[in-house]
């Protein structure tokens, strides 16, 4: 347990989260007022300086998000928060959203004043709905307080919050399909360009973060940016939540310095597999995450060092399987996943999920065709290189690792080559 | 898709008209708000789903074409236009839970009660569906009922005491 570390989650269980007052006493919001000193500029270079990367699974830089927000043209923008934490194995934003509300307002607080916002939007999944009257009250409290709402502590700046919520749909934590579905429609993605940091909510410039990401922005403003640099590996600085789950000992939200490696997450923090049972895979950042063997559990938890070994930090889930379950069980309950979440609107993840489903279903029941394995791999690609958003590029990542780390279990003997290679 | 059959006239009594009404109020008859007024109406109107005459009732009263209204209920997995009833039981089928072991829930909860997933008991008071993961993985295997969550459920009799608060 001495792993872990508490930069993110500093304040988890030491204040009581339906109150402002106890917010206050142990510092809360010196972060915004810190940020209403400072210039936008100003913030985006400590965004930048903290290198930090989206921790909704894109990865994407956060001060280079801020800064191009900040850059677009337009005096109504919009800050949105994605709580819609749909990736399965990951948990961490519902601790945040649970434990410290009021560390993420501050985030939104910030990220709005730095692009220059108006509103904020908190879309929270159907699922965390018991959270909603916790989050309102948080709201409430800070309108209360002028941290939020009209002249922000006589700052001049104006920013509302506002909180709505998901009805259970996976494809909803994709940014633009969010937008559709706070606008009261069914979520099915927007096409791009235009790109939604130009037109998005409303028609309006909009800015889409993570919760974790936002909580870190408040954490770094707070503490200083060297603090979080202190943390992690020099090419790879800073803290992640992590969200361990599965065949583990000790399943949890756990904060960790980036550069633990997989095997110190697993068995010193997780507590190893249950009952003396082997580790099978374990697969990282949730359903659309790929999946690693054992032989990789040595492999330090950053981008840098995954990425060398074809696997990715996504949404921080770490999701352990061991030897009681088959590699082809897990794969067919990832595509019974994609299946029934494929919005439907493009055909190669509509119709591409369907046609997988049907050779994995055969793969299960140990009757593939001869052909299986090979069009399988081929409509897999087909969706990663044409699928019309994130959800049907990412479905089959799982499949592909699978066949690429457990060849055998697809009844190919030779392993020599990788899955995309094969492909072209 | 989910099927449109269900018509159940003589739901919309004028008691929950009048609750409707507050709802949309609350959402300041605000239509970008539709998925969060049809969840808490959902909420409200007895076996916890959307009649066909409550989405009319909803259509006109906010301005928003019935089309509209069952493109949303049809879409998101939360929304039903089919009566569910007094408890609905969501197991977790997502793949944590899987690898955890929900196969005793599921068979403990089909034994209890009798039902499949999509199907309600025949008293009308419980209902069950598979549903992907709710983020209750750190107590997996879990199921929720009228959305609250219980974890840790790996026994017949941990999900029988579950149940047997729901009477």
């Amino acid at each position: 347990m001495s792993k872990t570390v508490s930069f993110i989650t500093e304040n988890f269980d030491k204040y009581d989260p339906s109150s402002i007052e106890s917010y206050l006493s142990i510092g809360g919001f010196t972060a915004v007022k810190k940020a209403l000193s400072m210039s936008s500029a100003e913030i985006i270079e400590i965004a930048k300086k903290s290198s930090v990367k989206g921790r909704g699974g894109a990865a994407y830089d956060t001060g280079r998000k801020w800064a191009q927000a900040a850059a677009v043209p337009g005096n109504d923008k919009v800050v949105i928060c994605n709580a819609d934490e749909g990736e399965p194995c990951t948990f961490k934003d519902r601790n945040i959203l649970s434990k410290d509300p009021f560390r993420l307002l501050e985030g939104m607080i910030i990220a709005g004043y730095t692009v220059g916002a108006k509103n904020g939007y908190i879309y929270l999944r159907e699922e965390y709905r018991h959270l909603r009257p916790l989050i309102k009250n948080a709201i409430q409290q800070s309108l209360e307080k002028n941290f939020l709402g009209e002249n922000i502590l006589g700052s001049g700046f104006t920013f509302h919050i506002h909180l709505y919520s998901g009805a259970g749909a996976y494809v909803c934590g994709e940014g633009s399909t969010l937008i559709e579905s706070i606008e009261g429609r069914s979520g099915r993605p927007r096409i791009k360009p235009p790109f939604i940091k130009e037109r998005g909510l409303f028609q309006l410039p909009t800015l889409v973060n993570n919760v974790e990401t936002l909580a870190i922005a408040t954490a770094v403003i707070q503490n200083g940016v060297e603090e979080y640099l202190k943390y992690g590996t020099p090419e790879c600085p800073g803290t992640k939540i992590i969200s361990l789950a599965g065949n583990v000992k000790c399943p949890g939200a756990y904060e960790i310095p980036f550069g633990l490696t997989l095997r110190e997450i697993i068995y010193d923090i997780g507590g190893g597999t249950p009952d003396g049972h082997e580790l099978k895979l374990f697969q990282l950042g949730g359903a659309s995450g790929k999946i690693g063997s054992p032989a990789l559990i040595d492999t330090p938890y950053t981008y840098e060092d995954l990425r060398k070994v074809n696997l990715g930090i996504g949404s921080g889930g770490i999701l352990v399987v061991d030897d009681r379950t088959r590699v082809i069980d897990f794969i067919k309950s990832i595509q019974d996943f994609f299946i029934h979440e494929s919005c439907g609107k493009c055909t190669p993840c509509r119709e591409g999920n369907r046609q997988i489903a049907k050779i994995v279903d055969r793969f299960v029941q140990g009757t593939p065709k001869p052909d299986d394995l090979e069009t399988a791999v081929r409509f897999a690609n087909i969706m990663k290189n044409c699928a019309f958003c994130g959800l049907g590029e990412t479905a089959q990542s799982a499949l592909l690792s699978a066949i690429d780390h457990f060849p055998e279990e697809f009844g190919k003997t030779n392993v020599g080559g990788n899955t995309e290679v094969a492909a072209k | 898709m989910k099927n449109t059959k269900s018509n159940d006239f003589g739901v919309l009594t004028a008691e929950l008209a009048s609750k409707i009404d507050k709802i949309i109020e609350s959402y300041d008859n605000n239509s970008t708000k539709l998925v969060g007024i049809l969840l808490d109406i959902q909420d409200i109107v007895p076996k916890q789903y959307i009649p066909r005459e409550v989405s009319s009732y909803v259509s006109v009263k906010m301005n928003i074409p019935l089309s509209r209204i069952y493109d949303v209920i049809s879409f998101y997995a939360a929304l039903s236009d089919v009566p569910r009833a007094d408890y609905v039981i969501q197991l977790c089928d997502s793949v944590v839970c899987k690898v955890t072991g929900n196969t005793i829930l599921r068979d403990a909860v089909t034994e209890l009660l009798g039902i499949k997933a999509g199907e309600a008991t025949k008293d009308g008071k419980y209902w069950l569906e598979y549903t992907p993961c709710f983020g209750a993985c750190d107590i997996s295997p879990a199921m929720r009922i009228n959305g609250k969550v219980y974890g840790h459920l790996n026994t017949f009799e941990s999900v029988k005491a579950v149940l047997d608060q729901y009477k």
